[in-house]
């Protein structure tokens, strides 16, 4: 069992011409099992839904509501979201040096299961999560994306959905920068998330390429700030045929 | 102006040592007339505030002394010299007051020696002990390692004092040392120290100066080489809390071609009054022509009401260089950092120790002593239990 629903959903950040209202009432409901694809051109707050969901400070939210199974998503800190089943995969992971990946993926699976995991299996689970990403064994012993290429920090990302097992993932354009073998990988990891029960899926992305390996079940087109369209699979397809000419040219100018 | 004065100030301008390290360094003497009582004003004294000092510039004379606890393997010795016999070893001079005042009033020196060739394997671990801050200790040491002798010295401060201590490192043609201080002093220790190492031809010296505890601990790491090769790495690790002020005075002296610095210290400030200062001099002569030097400080600022100074100064007299460069930085915690780390179910808490310890690791890695570099990460975890992690223990009631 799990329902994202996001209903009204309006934020703005800070700028130095005062606040900015980026999200201006998102509605979007992400049942049990259902992957969802946001697609959307630069600039229409894709990536401010995925981190307004995820708890980013910068965004600060001024309407609508946010629930994960009915739960009140909003007043949780950050690290509550993630472990009440939250999980963003970022587009630009940061650095943290000095602390190894194995460091990591521990602490976060421990903080998650809340108890430390199983040793022998552990090792095993991690090795195993990295193996299918193509990330060698001394990959764990590195520093936290510190010199990872940006195929690396994807499929670190990928591993970590795969190791820390949340309810519903958001994947901010995660396909962004990778060739077509690492967007296999990754969407091959993707995809085995997806197989397990009751797992939701919010899929946000520029680009059509990476949905012929992921299979939505909705897609809905963002401009400025609003889902513009949703749709099916073949929403999907217009877009790669069309673009988004057609929805820009529907939104009012100045916005 | 007299003809005299001219003559000697066109001297002067003629040799490049005593223009250039007036400049950043004192030139050393003995002479305590040379080191006149600081005001505070002065370049090297403006950061340190002079009355916690707590007598140590007045240069009373003491008998008071640390106790010593010290491991020594088979052939290397320790004794007793007089200072005549440390000066004719080649002792490098005091290059401030305290440092002078601690050559006039120690008595004699220790001499540590490790003979030529020499390979020890287990590290020479000195401690030394202090009873009382009413006790003020004058410490005058030195450490002739012989030519490609391999060795590690470890030096653990910990106590009650007010100590000036004027040390020497003449590192031997070749050798291999790795020196170590850790100032674990007690909350209300003064500590004055100047290390100065003379490296000697394709020798390699790491010297790595550890501050955690005391009021007021001041350390100068010196280096200057002996002739061509030689090789330094400097490193340095501290913790300031509420009210303690660390400072950390380095002077890499490239005074011969083809040699090396690397210098690389990191902080830790938490609480109120916590002051550290980072003071990374490196002069490159005329003659060391092909040299590398790099330096590094960065500062974690993990409360309100710290301060921290960061001053490189790099003076370059040839352009014949292989490299050479700085690096200074103090921030606080990177919010997006702990965001990534959150966002993984990690308590704000458990994210902060996190960055700490991954701040300290790399350099605690480099220490090249696997029994302290223990000690150390549990040090600074212990460190981190005084600020970054009792709120978490106290809601959560861990």
């Amino acid at each position: 069992m799990s329902t994202l629903e996001i209903k009204d959903l309006k934020v703005q950040v800070q700028t130095e011409d005062g606040p900015k209202e980026i999200l201006k009432g998102v509605t979007l409901t992400i049942k049990d099992g259902e992957t969802h694809a946001i697609m959307g051109p630069n600039g229409s707050g894709k990536s401010t839904l995925a981190y307004s969901v995820a708890g980013h400070p910068r965004y600060e939210i001024t309407g609508g509501t946010v629930t994960l199974d009915g739960v009140d998503v909003l007043t949780m800190s950050v690290d509550e979201r993630a472990r009440a089943g939250l999980f963003l995969a970022m587009q630009y992971p940061v650095e943290v040096p000095g602390v190894s990946v194995s460091n990591f993926l521990r602490t976060a699976k421990t903080a998650i299961g809340g108890e430390a995991p199983k040793l022998r299996t552990w090792v095993k689970d991690v090795n195993g999560a990295l193996d299918r990403m193509n990330l060698d064994a001394t990959f764990s012993q590195r520093s936290v994306n510190e010199g990872f290429s940006g195929g690396e920090k994807k499929r670190h990302e990928i591993a970590q959905l795969e190791l820390l097992d949340p309810k519903v993932a958001i994947l901010d354009e995660t396909d962004s920068g990778l060739d077509i073998d690492a967007l296999k990988v990754v969407s091959e990891g993707v995809n085995r998330f997806r197989e397990r029960d009751g797992k939701g899926v919010l899929l946000i992305t520029h680009y059509t390429r990476i949905l012929r390996y992921i299979k939505p079940d909705h897609v809905h087109v963002f401009v400025a700030g609003r889902v513009a369209e949703s749709g099916g699979p073949e929403l999907a397809e217009e877009l790669e045929a069309n673009g988004y000419e057609r929805f820009l040219a529907a939104v009012p100018s100045g916005v | 102006m007299t003809v005299t004065e001219t003559a000697e100030s066109a001297v002067r301008s003629a040799l490049e040592v005593d223009r250039v390290e007036s400049h950043l360094n004192p030139p050393a003497s003995y002479d305590l007339a040379d080191h006149p009582v600081p005001t505070g004003r002065e370049e090297v004294w403006r950061f340190t505030p002079l009355k916690r000092l707590r007598g140590l510039l007045d240069g009373e004379a003491s008998a008071a002394t640390l106790t010593r606890e010290t491991t020594l393997p088979a052939g290397v010795t320790l004794s007793e010299i007089s200072a005549d016999e440390a000066v004719a070893l080649g002792e490098l001079g005091p290059n401030d007051r305290p440092a002078a005042l601690a050559a006039a009033n120690a008595g004699g020196a220790l001499l540590l020696d490790v003979p030529a060739e020499a390979v020890v394997a287990e590290p020479i671990v000195i401690r030394l002990t202090g009873e009382s801050v009413d006790d003020l200790v004058w410490g005058r040491l030195l450490y002739r390692i012989g030519a490609h002798a391999e060795v590690t010295i470890v030096l653990v401060h910990t106590g009650s004092v007010r100590y000036s201590a004027l040390s020497t490192f003449l590192v031997g043609d070749g050798a291999k040392v790795n020196v170590l201080s850790l100032q674990d002093w007690a909350d209300d220790a003064v500590h004055l120290g100047r290390d100065a190492i003379r490296v000697g031809r394709d020798a390699f010296v790491k010297h790595t100066s550890i501050s955690f505890g005391g009021d007021l601990v001041r350390m100068h790491a010196n280096v200057e080489y002996a002739g061509p090769g030689g090789e330094a790495e400097l490193l340095g690790l501290y913790f300031a809390d509420e009210g303690q002020h660390l400072e950390h005075r380095l002077f890499a002296d490239h005074n011969a071609p083809k040699t090396k610095s690397h210098v690389v210290y990191k902080g830790a400030l938490q609480g109120k009054g916590a002051h550290t200062v980072w003071i990374g001099n490196v002069l490159i002569r005329k003659i060391a022509e092909g040299i590398e030097t790099y330096e590094e400080n960065r500062n974690l600022v993990l409360t309100d009401g710290c301060q921290a100074d960061s001053v490189p100064n790099l003076e370059i007299e040839t352009g014949e260089i292989e490299g050479a460069g700085h690096a200074s930085a103090t921030a606080r915690f990177d919010d997006e950092q702990l965001f990534y780390l959150r966002s993984r179910g990690i308590s704000e808490k458990e994210a902060q120790r996190l960055v700490v310890h991954g701040f300290f690791n790399d350099l605690i890695r480099k220490v090249g002593i696997p029994s302290i570099e223990e000690q150390l990460l549990e040090t600074v975890e212990a460190e981190l239990a005084k600020n970054v992690l009792k709120v978490s223990a106290d809601v959560e009631g861990a």
